[in-house]
């Protein structure tokens, strides 16, 4: 073997001594000459032992801008190796210059298949750093829009990876089930992806008139569509066999790679958020966590298919729990949380105070840090505040379940195919805008 | 020059003419009927803006890709960058010509057209543009030259993708043409001939070919698929890995020529399976069709083209359900299940013939295809039972497939 490295051929091109890019090599471990040994030199790329073939970050089935470099050895995977970084925005610092409402559009913008699930999870944070209980009509509204994310960002998975390994039409009948779904976001904030739903507090806007029976209708239907498509997949020889016993992490190693949400209960890990460290009352809903037994490619499929269905359910119960609710208030009782209505702010002297003080100096939390973390559709979702009293923090972590699974990827693509590896990626369930961040 | 020989001659370029206007114009349909089929699959509406009902739209879709540029990637082999398409757009074309699409048509004609000479044909002119004796030995010879047309287009393309696309696509073509030149075996150890018109005649006289040999049909099919590169076998052009396979980087007309090749294929593949399996032409249960006439002739032509329409739907149909083989199962289902099944199939209808024509005198062709017929009820549904246990596709730990609830759930809180 040369010891010209993957790693070495593989960085990002940058530029040779004489300006021009550095190109990717054909292959790699070919001949062992005086020149190969020289850091930095390509000699031609005849007789290499294995082909480097780069997927993304323009590629059909990387899910975005994700880059993966394969060394190929005829079609098995010798090593993969991701590149990110394409989608980097630095939401976490821009998130140290606004004040605590001011960072929900930002968490619209990193897994952009649930902004509504990001909404809520930075909502509870901040909340949590500043001691507040919000009331219960709110908390079945959050945990109704965490359900209806989750529906969304499962479809599109199931969508998209249907579409990865060939069968295309389950795509679209997932995408006709996720538009009624964003339909009725839609009518609820106004926006099918920069949602910003919730504030500190309380939440951005009521349901509309008709939003609690379109979602009744939703989940009453929603289920036969599951089940077609289950229909085509899950006895199907063809999905089977290129799912089942690919991909495969033991719980050892799951927990290791600190996986989290489908991919670590695939794994056979029973871990949930919403059964272990219950937030918005799920303990007192009656829903199952699906938990694999294989940790492939399959299980994962099978977990998140009954994740919608337990979804669903959810999603039933806490229609349930409106109704019941009819009329209570939805945001906490503050006047320093929540700002006044219009009218009362134009026309009363208390409540214009209180509106110039919220948007002048904002909400100040006291010095302390808080971590929140929720089950998300990927996987557990955490945001983490330090805050020095200020009206912004002092530092956003964001904990992104997607880019941490995402580092299993190349654990999981070793000895497997070609083919494999763009179901692997796919099972992995990544955004590459929460990935990059 | 005979006037016979003038007529026959002018007759075939006639014939010619006409077999090439349909079968581009029914590819070019065919390419609106996959969308349409899709659409309708999916609940969608498919083009409907070009034309009525989008009828127009593989004519916009032709005009496009030949009014826009041609490309060439550097350092592309260009002499066989240009040679590719029409090395795979050829056989494809090819293969139409020996298949017979309707009843025999009585012709009766002679004519002296200025210093040509004299024209006659008297007799039954067969409506195909060549009967050949060496029927479908001829189909299966041409097309296998169709895997150089991808190979080169794979290699001579100068990309990663489309070299591993063109080695897919050689691998899995002449895997699949054995077990598909074995599937045919047994069509001739029946109809004791391979000559297209010999095997309609045969089938018209005893049950179609589907039911005593269902099992070549079942083997024919799966490889027709793999032969044609469609769903679940178009590992060759596997969108979601190889962006395109072997034709990523061919744009405009070249592209277009390889898609055509492709829906010719497809259209040849179905010609084969209407006319080795069901019959060709022949209408069931009646023998007015045999009786040879113009009208025989239209009907029994439309008869074909509805059988051919079917198979062309149930291609459409399968490519929009399945997902797709991975490299390696698709290479074991075609050497270690197709292959095998198709060789001692070969050696059982071989052994059953024997038994049947010459140790017990039964000559009549609907008794044997009977008996056969019960024969491949057994073996067909043996078959089946161990297919479906799961040893299709190699690399997949054996797992019984429970229901929706199967995977331990943790109840409650």
């Amino acid at each position: 073997m040369s010891i010209r490295t993957v790693e070495m051929a593989l960085s990002t091109p940058g530029l040779d001594a004489e300006g021009r890019p550095v190109q990717v090599p054909l292959g790699v471990g070919g001949r062992d000459t005086a020149e190969s040994r020289i850091p930095g030199h390509y000699d031609e790329d005849f007789g290499a032992e294995h082909m480097l073939v780069n997927i993304g970050p323009q590629h059909p089935a990387t899910h975005g801008v994700l880059r993966l470099v394969l060394e190929l050895e005829g079609e098995t995977v010798k090593r993969c190796i991701p590149h990110i970084g394409y989608l980097h925005s630095g939401f976490e610092k821009l998130g140290e210059y606004r004040q605590y409402n001011q960072i929900i559009p930002l968490t619209d913008r990193t897994d952009y298949l649930s902004p509504m699930a990001n909404n809520v999870c930075l909502a509870l944070a901040a909340e949590k750093l500043m001691g507040i209980e919000i009331t219960e009509r709110c908390r079945v509204l959050r945990v109704i829009a965490c359900e209806m994310s989750r529906i969304i960002s499962h479809l599109v998975w199931l969508g998209t990876t249907g579409i990865d390994l060939g069968a295309f039409t389950p795509f679209l009948w997932s995408f006709q089930e996720r538009e009624r779904i964003y339909n009725l976001q839609e009518a609820w904030t106004g926006a099918r992806l920069t949602t910003s739903l919730t504030r500190v507090g309380g939440m951005m806007a009521d349901i509309p008139d008709g939003f609690e029976a379109g979602l009744r209708e939703f989940t009453r239907t929603f289920p036969n569509t599951l089940r077609e498509v289950d229909t085509m997949f899950t006895r199907n020889a063809i999905w089977c066999g290129r799912t089942q016993g690919v991909g495969v992490l033991t719980a050892a190693e799951a927990i290791n790679y600190s996986l989290s949400g489908p991919m670590l209960r695939a794994s056979a890990v029973d871990y949930d958020v919403r059964k272990d460290r219950p937030y918005l009352g799920y303990e007192t809903y009656d829903f199952d966590v699906a938990i694999g037994e294989h940790g492939d490619i399959y299980d994962r499929y099978r977990i998140r298919l009954e994740e919608m269905f337990q979804a669903n359910r959810i999603l039933e119960q806490a229609l349930d729990r409106l109704a019941a609710l009819k009329g209570a208030p939805l945001n906490v009782d503050d006047p320093r949380l929540i700002l006044p209505p219009k009218r009362r702010a134009m026309s009363d002297m208390e409540a214009m105070i209180y509106h110039f003080k919220q948007v002048m100096e904002g909400i100040k939390p006291p010095v302390g840090e808080a971590y929140m973390g929720i089950e998300n559709p990927k996987g557990e979702l955490g945001y983490y505040f330090v805050s020095d009293g200020s009206a912004k923090p002092v530092r956003w972590r964001i904990r992104p379940p997607a880019f941490i699974n995402l580092a299993s990827l190349p654990k999981m693509c070793e000895g497997a195919l070609l083919s494999d590896v763009i179901a692997i990626n796919a099972s992995v369930d990544i955004v590459m805008g929460e990935v990059d961040r | 020059m005979t006037p016979e020989m003038k007529g026959f001659l002018l007759l075939t370029v006639i014939k010619l003419i006409v077999v090439f206007t349909v079968i581009m114009t029914g590819v070019a349909l065919l390419t609106l009927m996959e969308r349409k089929v899709s659409a309708w699959m999916q609940n969608r509406m498919g083009p409907n803006r070009v034309g009525i009902a989008g009828l127009l739209q593989p004519a916009a879709d032709g005009l496009k890709n030949i009014l826009k540029e041609e490309t060439y990637p550097a350092e592309a082999n260009r002499v066989l960058f240009l040679l590719a398409p029409a090395l795979s757009f050829i056989p494809a074309l090819l293969l139409a010509a020996v298949i017979p699409l309707a009843a025999p048509l009585p012709v009766d004609f002679a004519f002296t057209l200025g210093p040509l000479g004299a024209f006659a044909y008297h007799g039954l002119m067969p409506v195909q543009v060549a009967d050949l004796p060496i029927g479908f030995l001829f189909v299966l010879a041409i097309s296998s030259m169709g895997v150089y047309g991808i190979a080169l287009a794979g290699w001579s393309s100068n990309s990663k993708y489309s070299l591993l696309g063109g080695l897919r696509a050689s691998a899995q073509l002449i895997s699949y043409e054995v077990a598909m030149g074995l599937s045919l075996i047994p069509v001739l150890l029946l109809s004791g001939n391979v000559s297209f018109s010999v095997i309609i005649a045969e089938q018209q006289r005893g049950p179609w070919y589907v039911l005593p040999l269902f099992l070549s049909f079942f083997v024919f099919l799966v490889s027709g698929f793999a032969e044609t590169n469609r769903l679940p076998f178009d590992l060759p052009e596997a969108e979601s890995e190889l962006i395109a396979g072997y034709h990523t980087e061919y744009s405009a007309m070249k592209f277009s020529m390889f898609f055509i090749a492709e829906y010719a294929n497809v259209v040849t593949v179905c010609m084969m399976v209407a006319t080795l399996f069901f019959g060709g032409w022949d209408i069931p249960f009646i023998h007015w069709d045999e009786s040879g006439g113009v009208l025989p002739t239209i009907v029994t032509g439309l008869i074909f083209f509805l059988k051919v329409f079917f198979w062309i739907f149930f291609v459409m149909w399968i490519r929009w359900t399945l997902p797709r083989f991975r490299y390696d199962q698709l290479m074991s289902l075609g050497w270690k299940v197709l292959l095998p099944m198709a060789l001692a199939y070969v050696m059982v209808i071989g052994l059953a013939t024997y038994l049947i024509g010459d140790v017990a005198h039964i000559a009549s062709p609907v008794t044997r295809g009977l008996i056969l017929f019960a024969l491949n009820l057994v073996l067909g549904c043996g078959v089946f039972l161990v297919l479906d246990r799961g040893n299709v596709v190699s690399g997949s730990e054996r797992r019984r497939v429970p229901g929706r609830r199967a995977a331990p759930l943790r109840v409650g809180g």
